[in-house]
């Protein structure tokens, strides 16, 4: 009776551990091999992220070269480091052109998110009748090249006497990110669930406090998102830069343009100019690595 | 909806548009109106146009004709298209294989992640100007060094010493750019991957496709659209290269990497012809929007997805 008892309440109980351990065993082989291959995995991401990182690794290692060390071949990896090239970019007046690159990217920045965030508003949250082909107005300039434009925008610029102006920058820059912010804060705001947006308006929420209880905390993270990759194209922007300004609002690309005409090729020193200048996206590219391809699929991919 | 109501949705949209549409629009304008004036700076007419400078006559369709005629300029759209078919393709190859090999878990993959997108951060001019000094230069360059040095630890004097940018501009100015664009084409199909439904990649597991049967016939598909997306928009960003082209190799030896917006920079900037310039800014206008067409399409095709969830 205990004995049928025993076998009623585990029947397979000797199989069940023989099974267990085959299969434990198994497991374990298989463990091992799938563990094997991804040690060569890992190896292999690892060499090509070493190898695609190189390029960025050598120009702050050659920065932080003396200009003897820097122009050696074969290449010196172990000479001492030093930060005189720093200190030589920031004499050659480096901080006027970063100042023109903070102003023309964060105002411009702030421009957009004030054009922007009530454009995605009226196209997510209570959208607009047709509001999928507004969408794709607004994308549809980000597709008309810069370069095609120019040229009228130059002539505009010379007459009204805008040459050499931050504040030309600003209005281009604005422009140029505007339809990208959108469409990113379309995404971001269609993501309030409409389930609390109604519930806010049925315990008699106004739209205001609806906007700042209720929107702005659920997307904060992709307000800040947008600004970075606003802040980044602009930092990065180069053609109308080099066109449009001239001494006083010239932009940190120009700098490093010309720094090699102005005293001739110093190796270690262009590569400290180079780092410094792109610095500020390096640290918000990093930040916002999870964000950044929304921004650059303009929003199209989560 | 009442008439009210709709204008006060309309609202919060309508700064953005007209400022859209006044920046965007006007210029184009312009542009077209350019395109049809005989318009040299250094060449006073007697005409104004709106004030801003001298023109002699119309041109109507001769600049148009001079852009698909020129020598100078049918190289340079020549050129547009090797360097933006290349560097799309090679991108889009290698981003494909590092989103599959950063799609599996491994030590340090936040670390390698956060390293390769570094080459996409880095100021697109000040990378340039590294790949031009720091790595192609002849004497003292890291390509040539590291091969001066393989070639010394096998007991020669001295390794080759290659002229990277004169010798080969085109393949140059493309791997500096293939190094810049494959991040974005990365991070583009890793989301893809990532967004890869767990529950069907199991049901692949348990009917024992191996890894390379469920790649073909459940990522690749899936992956399809997103693929698309990151082609087209790597086409439209690297079609209007200008910083590397003005960096590197200032369009030369000659006219062998001079593209379309270099070309049209030279025209205006240094030959003053202004109606050329402009006719050939349409043109590229034009080809983007060839290029652009599908773009929306597929991104419409992301989009709708989207909606109907």
């Amino acid at each position: 009776m205990t004995v049928s008892a025993d076998t009623e309440r585990n029947p397979f109980a000797p199989e069940d551990a023989a099974v267990a351990q085959k299969r434990r065993r198994a497991h374990k082989v298989k463990e091992d091999t799938s563990a094997n291959a991804g040690a060569w995995w890992t190896f292999f991401a690892w060499l090509l992220t070493l190898v695609f990182f190189a390029p960025v690794a050598w120009m702050v290692l050659t920065s932080l070269h003396q200009e003897s060390d820097a122009a050696t071949n074969p290449p010196s990896i172990f000479a001492p480091l030093t930060l005189e090239n720093y200190a030589a970019v920031f004499n050659r007046g480096v901080s006027s052109f970063l100042i023109n690159s903070l102003m023309a990217s964060v105002i411009s920045t702030l421009f957009v998110l004030l054009l922007a965030v009530p454009a995605a508003y009226a196209l997510s949250i209570k959208p607009v009748e047709k509001w999928t082909d507004v969408m794709f107005f607004f994308l549809s300039t980000k597709f008309l090249p810069p370069i095609a434009a120019l040229l009228p925008i130059y002539l505009i610029v010379k007459q009204i006497g805008m040459l050499d102006n931050v504040y030309t920058l600003v209005f281009l820059y604005t422009s140029m990110n505007l339809p990208i912010a959108i469409w990113m804060m379309q995404s971001f705001l269609a993501e309030v669930p409409k389930e609390i947006l109604e519930a806010a308006q049925v315990d008699g929420a106004g739209l205001f406090r609806t906007l700042v209880s209720i929107v702005a905390p659920i997307s904060a993270p992709g307000l800040a998102a947008t600004s970075l990759i606003c802040f980044i194209f602009s930092w990065n922007e180069f053609m109308f830069a080099v066109n449009l300004t001239a001494t006083r609002a010239s932009t940190s690309p120009i700098f490093l343009v010309g720094f090699i005409s102005s005293q001739g090729l110093f190796l270690a020193k262009l590569c400290a100019a180079a780092t410094l200048v792109s610095l500020p996206v390096l640290i918000a590219g990093f930040a916002a690595q999870d964000k950044l391809v929304r921004g650059l699929s303009l929003g199209a991919v989560k | 909806m009442s008439r009210g109501e709709r204008w006060r949705r309309r609202g919060p949209l309508l700064p953005a548009l007209i400022f859209t549409i006044v920046i965007t629009q006007i210029p184009f304008l312009l542009t077209i109106a350019i395109s049809t004036l005989n318009w040299n700076v250094l060449e006073p007419g007697e005409k104004n146009f709106l004030g801003m400078g001298n023109y002699s006559s119309f041109a109507w369709f001769d600049n148009y004709v001079t852009v698909f005629t020129d020598t100078r300029l049918r190289h340079a759209v020549i050129n547009t298209v090797v360097l933006t078919a290349s560097v799309v393709v090679l991108s889009s190859l290698l981003g494909l294989g590092l989103a599959v090999l950063l799609d599996r878990k491994f030590r340090g993959r936040g670390v390698a992640r956060t390293l390769l997108i570094a080459p996409f951060l880095v100021m697109p001019v000040a990378s340039a100007l590294v790949w031009k000094h720091a790595l192609y230069n002849p004497d003292y360059g890291l390509f040539n060094g590291v091969l001066n040095w393989v070639w010394q630890l096998f007991g020669a004097d001295q390794g080759p010493v290659i002229d990277y940018v004169s010798k080969f501009p085109m393949p140059a100015v493309i791997a500096a750019l293939v190094w810049q664009w494959t991040p974005f084409m990365m991070l583009i199909l890793l989301a893809g991957l990532q967004s890869q439904p767990g529950d069907v990649l199991e049901a692949a597991k348990i009917d024992r496709a191996d890894g390379r049967q469920t790649f073909r016939y459940i990522t690749l598909p899936h992956l399809r659209q997103y693929i698309e997306l990151s082609a087209l928009l790597g086409s439209i960003y690297v079609l209007q290269t200008f910083d590397a082209i003005f960096t590197i190799t200032q369009g030369g030896p000659g006219s062998a990497t001079t593209n379309l917006p270099y070309e049209i920079y030279l025209t205006m900037f240094r030959k003053y012809e202004y109606g050329e310039a402009a006719a050939a800014g349409v043109v590229v206008v034009i080809g983007t929007i060839i290029v652009a067409t599908f773009a929306l399409r597929t991104i419409s095709s992301l989009f709708t997805e989207e909606a109907s969830r």
